[in-house]
């Protein structure tokens, strides 16, 4: 049987299944799509560390497929993201969306098992252009737009990446993905490129732009794999590049102001994921095995929470309609499952102990500390408590309590609650038994998360940060200007945050507004000059008429022949 | 024996086959006839392209004239290549004419429009494969002349001041060829190509052979359609019939350049056209410029056709910035591209042959719900807008790829950082086209895909994009082959 052949990249059978359901219909499709991450993680297992295969293509020593512990353990998880998006998303009838997810995730694991910068290009793309639908699928205007712009900006990343690729390949004369670093041209064109992809500090505006326009189940999907692909090429890429430790820790804490005046839930949730991806390139930045170790080690709990909360809030658009916090509230009644299995991620990605977030965040930031990174492991601790704040409370707080919306939608379809379900279980697995993920973890573990002082330490930062938005809440509430703001627009939330953030919040927003306007008006003039020349009555565009058709064949004549007789 | 005589039939086949298309009672047996001569130049530029492989060179001379009295044929690594090109395009072009012609050109016309297109490839195969210069400005004017006549019949009027205007601007290029080659009879007292190389050392560098350089270059700039010299191109391209539009774009110009490429490296050699003159520079320079320029013109331009026809001006920017490279890999980029956007825009012509033949516009906002309405259609045309951007598996990648590398080697860092920026504009023009044909459709459109008939030969250039984007031993190993046989020791 051909799955069994060890040297058959996973990308294959996503690839396939993508093909195949194209023309099944109904069930069938339904089960082809639930059987290729099976069916793939279990060949995984099957296949040796070190197998790889070898392709010389152009003159190109390309090794398309490479089998380590680090791809790996991303192959597993993205095996497993793509088993749970399935399912949440089973009661999809979309060709569109079901195809692109089956591309995205096989392009994700090509990407994974790339041995060379070519095969990683490629499927770099790949991710790009198969994920594209996902935001379009949602068929709004807005998200259009939104996708156009992901595509851009995405393309961009593919370019800067061929670009760094091939000068590396000047440099080196190879093209084997290993170790870059940052020391020439190339390396930073290709950590520009993963940096994109990965929402560095001003590349961001992509993901929290495009991934609250797609659909419910897109999201799924694309918070599982594009940022986690990037991860991952950092790690093996850029391991011990001490400037990567800056850009994660402002990765951790800007986000933070950003998610608590934000009022779409699932856009709190994409500044949350920034802050999460913050952690782990604080991780490779440090270098070492244990900041490596914990890196890796959160990108795959985050994919798994993240999924779960984003999950959590797609049943509820798909239910409600409505993703506004401010229009939400109450829906713990009519969805008591989606509200626990909320909660179970909310304590997850707030690193409670005994959920899976804690026991690898917290091996970043005793890494920090063993590194004598002082001040960057205050802003992990400040971006920690930032992160229970606005996801841990926020999220289930407005959507399912807080006050009733009085809406009733009832429970969410048993294929959403089923992968739901699946994903929190694994959240507190893991939490309970980090042994199971640290067992196939890159480096060996010798590190024991469950010490007095890490469980103290981060109950207290819980503890304070829960009560800090008890009093803030408390103490915002009453003031008497409440009934004529109740419940509209983000800036209801600037109440219950400290009066000093809504401040540099307010300061930051009018800063990037005004810089946004500059931006966008210059933008306009260049668009309006440009189709003013190359639009179709432009100087560039319209029918020339003969006489000044021949007079450009003379003047090239005539600066021709005169170049010629200098020269000559 | 008749494998000598290969060369010359290539060229008599089509050529006379033309006259007889007219004398034919129905149209359908025109059609019939003119498809049957392209398949044999075809399957004649096949055998030709494996002998030349394996055995190299072959000479004709014709009437059994010595030569450099008697005209010569040569069939040789680069111009077995394009003969392949022109005839396999023409074949497939003509596999779709049927139906797209029946539509667009009145019964009684279409004879002469099949004489006309055979005299066309006739000329190109000729220009291709000649080996004396005089005899090259014959078959460059009567592949032109009966391009006038294909561009004409288009069903718009406007066809005619574009056939009108790409008339003038030819006969303008074909005068100062015909200039610059008798500059070179001047210096040299010969017009076979083979003989003028090697009597020219002793004359070069004279103001007699800058002025041919000048003459030639401006003359076959004029039907490469170099930048600024590309105004007749996007109306001839927009208004002439849809087979008529796939067929030129993917051949005529390709041809001309690779006129170019033989006056530059085979009679000028290398030294004098890039070391003495500025060619290089000058080139480089309206190369860029065709690129970005023409890519931005086509982000706003509405009628699909003519987008794609600043398209092909843009490209054609790519394979001038390979010869300008002047060094083999650069030569060898730019005869891949000839190669590949021939596939290319083949491809994107003819699945716009689909579009009108059944919606009857190509305007950009009538295509809303392409992707429902015609899937096959659109499948076709997506794949080979991949190619022409450049996406890793097609061969516009190939190509694309293999002129950064040249630029980079020569050290132009900035030159390939302008062919990714023009790769840029490129997904920005085809996406907004593919971003209409996506959006669900209007009213409740009906499904309406093409016969199978016009959507077949689509897909065969569609799916010979990805083959040549994944087994690159024809379109890149005999390009590479072909600038190692033209720059000789030149590196």
């Amino acid at each position: 049987m051909i799955l069994w052949t060890t040297d058959l990249p996973p990308f294959v059978l996503f690839y396939a299944a993508a093909f195949a359901a194209l023309y099944l219909r109904g069930w069938w499709r339904s089960v082809v799509m639930l059987l290729v991450p099976v069916a793939g993680g279990i060949h995984l297992a099957g296949v040796a560390d070190g197998t790889a295969l070898h392709l010389s293509v152009l003159g190109f020593e390309l090794q398309p497929y490479r089998v380590d512990a680090l791809s790996r353990l991303f192959g597993y998880l993205f095996h497993i993201a793509a088993f749970i998006g399935i399912v949440y998303s089973l009661h999809v009838k979309d060709t569109r969306q079901q195809v692109s997810a089956l591309l995205y995730a096989g392009s994700a694991l090509g990407a994974v098992f790339a041995g060379d910068l070519m095969t990683l290009f490629i499927f770099w793309e790949m991710l790009t252009l198969s994920s594209v639908f996902l935001i379009l699928a949602r068929d709004t205007e807005r998200s259009r737009s939104a996708a156009v712009r992901y595509l851009v900006i995405q393309i961009l990343s593919g370019v800067l990446l061929l670009a760094g690729a091939l000068l590396w390949y000047q440099k080196t004369g190879s093209m084997a993905f290993t170790f870059i670093g940052i020391d020439n041209v190339a390396g930073l064109l290709i950590l520009a490129a993963f940096g994109i992809k990965c929402a560095f500090p001003l590349l961001h505006n992509w993901l929290t732009d495009s991934y609250p326009e797609a659909t419910p189940t897109g999201t799924v999907f694309l918070s599982a794999f594009t940022t986690k692909v990037a991860v991952y090429a950092l790690v093996r890429g850029f391991p011990g590049t001490e400037e990567l430790i800056y850009i994660g820790a402002v990765m951790t804490c800007f986000p933070i102001f950003y998610a608590v005046i934000e009022n779409d839930l699932r856009r709190v949730l994409a500044y949350s994921m920034i802050n999460q991806i913050g952690f782990m390139v604080v991780g490779v930045g440090i270098g070492t095995e244990l900041a490596l170790n914990g890196a890796v080690a959160h990108a795959f709990n985050d994919v798994i929470f993240k999924g779960l909360l984003m999950m959590s809030m797609g049943a509820v658009l798909h239910l409600t309609g409505r993703i506004n916090g401010s229009d939400l509230g109450g829906l713990y009644k009519s969805m008591p499952w989606t509200t626990t299995f909320c909660i179970i991620g909310a304590a997850s990605i707030s690193a409670f102990p005994l959920f899976s977030g804690f026991v690898s965040k917290s091996m970043v930031m005793s890494a920090a500390l063993d590194g004598n990174h002082q001040v960057v492991w205050l802003m992990l601790l400040f971006a920690s408590a930032g992160v229970f704040h606005h996801a841990g409370i926020k999220i289930p707080f407005f959507a399912f309590f807080y006050k009733d919306a009085g809406l009733r939608p009832g429970e969410a379809p048993p294929n959403m609650l089923i992968a739901m379900a699946i994903s929190a279980l694994l959240c507190i697995l893991i939490g309970v038994f980090p042994s199971i993920l640290y067992g196939s973890l890159p480096f060996a573990v010798d590190y024991n998360p469950y010490d007095s002082s890490h469980v103290l330490a981060q109950l207290q930062i819980l503890f304070f940060s829960a009560a800090a938005f008890a009093w803030l809440k408390l103490s915002g509430i009453y003031p008497p200007e409440l009934h004529s703001t109740n419940l509209d627009f983000d800036w209801t939330y600037r109440r219950f945050a400290p009066q000093l953030i809504s401040r540099i919040t307010l300061l930051m927003n009018t800063m990037y507004q005004g810089l946004r306007n500059a931006v966008r008006r210059r933008y306009h003039a260049l668009l309006y000059k440009l189709e003013q020349h190359n639009g179709p009555q432009g100087l560039l565009a319209r029918s020339w008429p003969i006489g000044s058709m021949a007079l450009w064949v003379a003047i090239l004549l005539a600066s021709t022949l005169s170049l010629y007789f200098i020269t000559g | 024996m008749i494998d000598e005589q290969l060369s010359v039939l290539a060229v008599v086949a089509p050529l006379l086959a033309a006259p007889l298309c007219v004398l034919m009672p129905r149209a359908r047996w025109s059609w019939l006839l003119a498809l049957v001569a392209s398949v044999a130049c075809f399957a004649i530029s096949v055998r030709l392209f494996v002998l030349v492989q394996s055995d190299g060179m072959i000479v004709t001379p014709l009437g059994g004239w010595a030569a450099p009295w008697g005209i010569e044929y040569r069939v040789d690594p680069v111009n077995s290549l394009v003969m392949l090109i022109v005839s396999g395009i023409s074949s497939v072009c003509l596999l779709s004419a049927r139906l797209s012609i029946n539509k667009e050109i009145d019964s009684s016309r279409q004879p002469l429009f099949y004489t006309a297109w055979l005299l066309c490839l006739s000329g190109l195969i000729g220009m291709t494969v000649t080996g004396d210069a005089f005899n090259l400005f014959v078959f460059l004017e009567i592949s032109s002349l009966s391009s006038y006549v294909l561009i004409a019949m288009g069903r718009d009027r406007r066809a005619l001041t574009a056939s009108f205007q790409y008339l003038v601007m030819g006969t303008i290029g074909a005068t100062f060829i015909i200039i610059g080659v008798g500059f070179l009879y001047l210096a040299t007292g010969s017009l076979n190509m083979a003989d003028i190389a090697v009597r020219l050392p002793d004359t070069i560098a004279t103001r007699t052979m800058e002025s041919a350089l000048a003459f030639l270059t401006v003359g076959m700039g004029l039907k490469i359609a170099m930048f600024p010299l590309h105004l007749w191109l996007p109306n001839a391209y927009a208004y002439a019939p849809s087979v008529v539009s796939a067929f030129i774009a993917a051949t005529a110009t390709k041809v001309a350049l690779y006129a170019l490429i033989r006056f530059l490296f085979t009679i000028f050699g290398y030294q004098f056209s890039f070391v003495e003159m500025p060619l290089s520079a000058i080139l480089a320079v309206l190369a860029v410029a065709a690129v970005l320029v023409a890519s931005t013109v086509a982000i706003f331009e509405r009628d699909i056709k003519r987008m794609l026809a600043y398209s092909s001006v843009a490209q054609i920017g790519y394979m001038l910035l390979g010869i300008a490279i002047a060094s083999q890999a650069g030569v060898t980029a730019s005869i891949a591209h000839i190669f590949n956007h021939a596939l290319m825009k083949g491809a994107l012509f003819l699945a716009l042959a689909c579009v009108v033949y059944q919606i009857g516009s190509v305007m950009r906002d009538d295509l809303t719900g392409l992707s429902r309405r015609m899937p096959w259609t659109f499948g076709a045309f997506t794949i080979a807008s991949l190619s022409l951007i450049g996406m890793p598996l097609t061969a516009g990648f190939t190509s694309k790829w293999l002129l950064v590398q040249a630029a980079l080697a020569a050290g132009w860092w900035m030159i390939a950082l302008l062919v990714l920026i023009g790769s840029l504009l490129a997904v920005v023009y085809i996406w907004r086209v593919i971003e209409i044909m996506i959006r669900p459709p209007a009213e409740n459109a009906p499904r309406q895909e093409a016969p199978l008939s016009l959507l077949a030969p689509a897909w065969i250039l569609a799916l010979a994009n990805i083959y040549f984007g994944i087994f690159t031993g024809i379109n890149i190993g005999s390009a590479k082959a072909a600038a190692i046989w033209l720059l000789g020791g030149v590196s």
